[in-house]
């Protein structure tokens, strides 16, 4: 709604940030250059999400020798995220840590009470969104999010929803989908997407929200369908997964009759507070030849999420606009803390 | 039987000099890793998960699998050697493998690990190879319910083993829920027990637990009694490695069961730590040695080791065919085959059959590598304990703290260490088990997520719990098993009132 409007503002920033970007990092990169090895913070497990796109990360600076320092990945995953961003405000000024995280470092600070606010972080830089899609059992006879959702509504609290963790992405979007289309599922967090995915497939639960690449194993082999994905546009045709069907045939939610424009999550960047801005810079730069590698395209492509670089004005607009939505859901649920 | 067929194509594919060597430099390497506490396998693995990006995934899923079985085999021989285990899944290889040691049989006890480990990798193996079809199938019958049932199970199997009193054991377990509870509730999305201190919010892990009740607190009681490791006059020799591998099939029905739980307890996927200590339990149940368990029966060594790695393989399975990590070494090999573009799931097995079944030729081949290398090392290793206690003291205190560091490099885990040692003092002191609460950190939070996502599920209704046979005769054997001593001293009692008249 006024989502779009702030959408289209925001491309038009993104071409002035994106100038911008391209003519500031030439003089930048003489005035700050690391002088000591740079740590990735990572804030997930080995294994997780997050860990999989910061050690991508270091890989292809790696391979194209995008800076002289050797890259650490620490991972600090503990309290959902929380522990990789307190060590953070621990470190003010530090240049040298490189935070890698989602939307969690904005949004977590409201659902529990924890010892960091938004301000002990700088943000650098988003490289993608891992897009949701709404998906039920392969087998299930219901073939558009439509018919999924109307009989849904006409048996309240029977339906189950699956999703990763509490108060986070997927119970956002499962409270989104309930207020949106007046329906009532019965939420059941696991520990992780892929939990999420077997249940799914299993016909224990009777749909989920995952990522795409939580569920293309699943997919591949027809124990799970999606329905349609919360995406402002089609994913780009691939080639097909499952059956006929490639990730571009997938309707958007919003064509499939459910009025939620888009809910993506960002793959976000970090520094400490307090760091120079040349270091910003430089990180910004390093991060934008990352996005533009061969590498990268693949690694996005592969995981079906959607590329798009955003620094500066850009990404604090993104960031004003997804905080403001995602806090409208946690205050009708009740999920503010203090 | 096409699984036959297809192993063979996949013995073409592991076998190449390029394969064997990296083999042996990933077991190599994994043992090295596993000697040193705190540097366990998840931690192995990732740090040269960035080196095997531009690998072939044939070959990179070998070296990353082959530095685990190192891991699991060095993570063994420190749990003997130190009372330190390596690995949290070789916590139940301590309970009589140390005790072996003290004895001056520090190498049959470590020959009896590698062997009995030996056995049951190859046993979870077999078990890939004969059932890939029907396990992904039979897996995905598991929900929350038949979860929590399994680690009821677990937890059941360790209750009524007698031994320490009951209610001793209860506090430990219950201690043990409390701890496992500090941090992040995946449930409710909220912290709990951390006293608004940052430190508590990644939760207690439970390495840095283990260091410090075991390898601390061990320390402390061995200070007090003397000073000395006694197997400072341990006899080391290789006779002694082949006379042990001639014991073994005197421990066969040992072996037989262990591989059993271990392969159940890894495709359920209950993990190889619920196996260990869930056959160690069962081993010291029914063995005619009960008394000498705990003082260094060679059956308490042979159980928990032949478990824990036929779970360790076997849950290779659920990882390949579901895409679910039945350890943190396994999420980590997870995160690897995205990352080298492989998508794990039940589609592997037919996209991929060159990459499936190289991996599980890799994986005998794997453990015959990592058999032979541990054994012939088994005799440097033992000698280690020849070094005078004043000297190896302090390096042990050393380890403790750089292995608890190593485990997240957090500076409050070595405080964490100092505090478990005194609890595993006073726990030692007072004669109260240490195992289950060991047990309840492991699984104790993985218990209570099913066990509340079923109650979700069912809107609170118990009754989900008897919803299905799988959960319902998983349930019957938990309680069966919990009440065991119990039923055991009512059936001796009836028996006895029946006699009564008769005499």
């Amino acid at each position: 709604m006024t989502r779009y409007a702030s959408f289209a503002c925001s491309v038009a920033t993104a071409t002035l940030a994106a100038t911008i970007a391209v003519t500031l990092p030439t003089a930048a990169e003489a005035a700050w250059q690391p002088n000591k090895p740079i740590e990735f913070v990572v804030t997930s497990g080995p294994g997780g999400g997050t860990d999989n796109f910061a050690r991508v990360v270091q890989a292809i600076i790696a391979k194209h020798k995008l800076t002289d320092q050797p890259i650490i990945v620490t991972n600090k995953g503990g309290g959902s995220g929380a522990e990789g961003y307190i060590y953070a405000k621990t470190v003010p000024g530090d240049p040298s840590k490189v935070i890698f995280g989602t939307n969690n470092a904005y949004l977590l600070p409201y659902v529990a009470k924890l010892a960091f606010t938004p301000a002990d972080l700088t943000p650098v830089a988003a490289l993608a969104l891992d897009e949701f899609l709404l998906w039920v059992n392969g087998e299930s006879e219901f073939k558009t999010a439509k018919d999924y959702l109307a009989a849904v509504k006409a048996k309240p609290e029977t339906f189950k929803m699956g999703g990763s963790q509490s108060k986070d992405t997927d119970q956002t979007l499962t409270s989104l989908l309930e207020a949106t289309a007046g329906v009532k599922f019965i939420y059941v967090p696991f520990q992780g997407g892929g939990a999420a995915a077997t249940q799914l497939a299993g016909k224990h639960i009777d749909s989920n929200t995952n990522n795409p690449n939580e569920n293309i194993g699943q997919w591949k082999a027809g124990q799970v369908k999606p329905l349609c994905v919360f995406s402002a546009t089609r994913l780009p045709a691939g080639p097909k997964v499952s059956g006929d069907m490639g990730w571009g045939d997938i309707p958007t939610c919003k064509d499939a009759g459910v009025a939620i424009d888009r809910f993506q999550m960002p793959r976000t960047v970090w520094l400490p507070a307090k760091v120079p801005a040349d270091a910003v810079a430089f990180y910004t730069d390093m991060l934008k030849k990352v996005s533009e590698t061969p590498e990268w395209k693949e690694y996005v492509e592969r995981t079906v999420q959607t590329g798009k670089f955003m620094a500066g004005a850009e990404l604090k607009a993104f960031i004003a606009d997804d905080d403001a939505k995602n806090k409208q859901v946690f205050e009708r649920e009740g999920w503010l803390v203090k | 039987m096409e699984g036959f067929s297809a192993l063979l194509h996949g013995f073409g594919v592991a076998l190449s000099g390029y394969h064997l060597a990296l083999m042996v430099i990933g077991v190599l390497l994994g043992i090295l890793v596993g000697v040193l506490p705190g540097l366990g396998a998840p931690n192995g693995v990732s740090l040269l998960l960035p080196l095997t990006f531009t690998m072939d995934p044939v070959a990179a899923i070998i070296l990353l699998t082959s530095i685990y079985w190192g891991a699991l085999f060095g993570g063994s021989t420190t749990s003997i050697l130190f009372n330190i285990p390596g690995e949290p899944s070789s916590v139940a290889t301590t309970f009589d493998g140390y005790p072996l040691a003290k004895q001056g049989q520090a190498t049959q006890a470590l020959s009896y690990a590698f062997l009995s480990a030996g056995f049951g990798a190859l046993v979870g193996v077999v078990l890939i190879t004969a059932l890939s079809g029907w396990v992904a199938r039979f897996a995905l019958k598991f929900s929350s319910p038949e979860y929590f049932a399994v680690y009821f199970l677990a937890f059941a199997s360790f209750v009524g083993l007698g031994g320490a009193s009951p209610f001793k054991t209860v506090t430990s377990i219950g201690i043990g829920f409390a701890l496992a509870a500090v941090g992040m509730d995946s449930v409710s999305g909220s912290l709990r027990l951390t006293f608004g201190l940052d430190q508590f919010i990644a939760g207690m892990s439970f390495l840095v637990a283990v260091i410090g009740l075991f390898g601390l607190g061990e320390l402390v009681m061995t200070i007090e009694t003397g000073m000395k490791l006694e197997g400072i006059r341990a006899r080391i020799s290789p006779r002694a490695v082949f006379e042990t591998l001639l014991q073994m099939p005197r421990y066969w029905v040992a072996l037989v069961r262990s591989a059993a739980v271990g392969c159940w307890m890894g495709i359920t996927p209950g993990g190889p730590t619920a196996a260990s200590f869930m056959s160690y339990g069962l081993a010291k149940r029914f063995s005619r040695r009960r008394s000498n368990f705990g003082r260094g029966e060679p059956e308490g060594v042979v159980s928990p080791e032949t478990a824990d790695h036929a779970a360790g393989t076997s849950a290779m399975l659920p990882m390949l065919a579901l895409g679910v990590p039945g350890s943190a070494t396994a999420a980590v090999m997870l995160g690897g085959l995205m990352i080298w573009g492989l998508n794990p799931g039940p589609m592997l097995f037919i996209e991929r059959p060159d990459f499936v079944w190289g991996l599980v030729a890799s994986m005998y081949l794997g453990n015959v590598v990592a058999v032979l290398l541990v054994l012939t090392t088994v005799p440097f290793f033992a000698a280690i304990l020849r070094v005078p206690f004043a000297i190896i003291g302090p390096i042990i205190v050393v380890v403790c703290f750089v292995g608890a560091y190593t485990v997240a490099s957090r500076e409050f885990d070595l405080w964490l260490v100092l505090a478990f040692g005194a609890v595993g003092y006073a726990f030692k002191k007072l004669d109260y088990p240490i195992a289950p609460l060991v047990l309840a950190m492991v699984i104790g939070d993985k218990a209570e997520d099913a066990f509340r996502q079923s109650l979700i599920m069912s809107k609170g209704s118990a009754a989900i719990f008897w919803s299905n046979p799988l959960v319902a005769s998983l349930m019957a054997l938990a309680l069966l098993l919990l009440f065991w001593p119990l039923l055991g001293g009512i059936a001796r009692a009836m028996s006895r009132r029946a006699r009564g008249p008769a005499a």
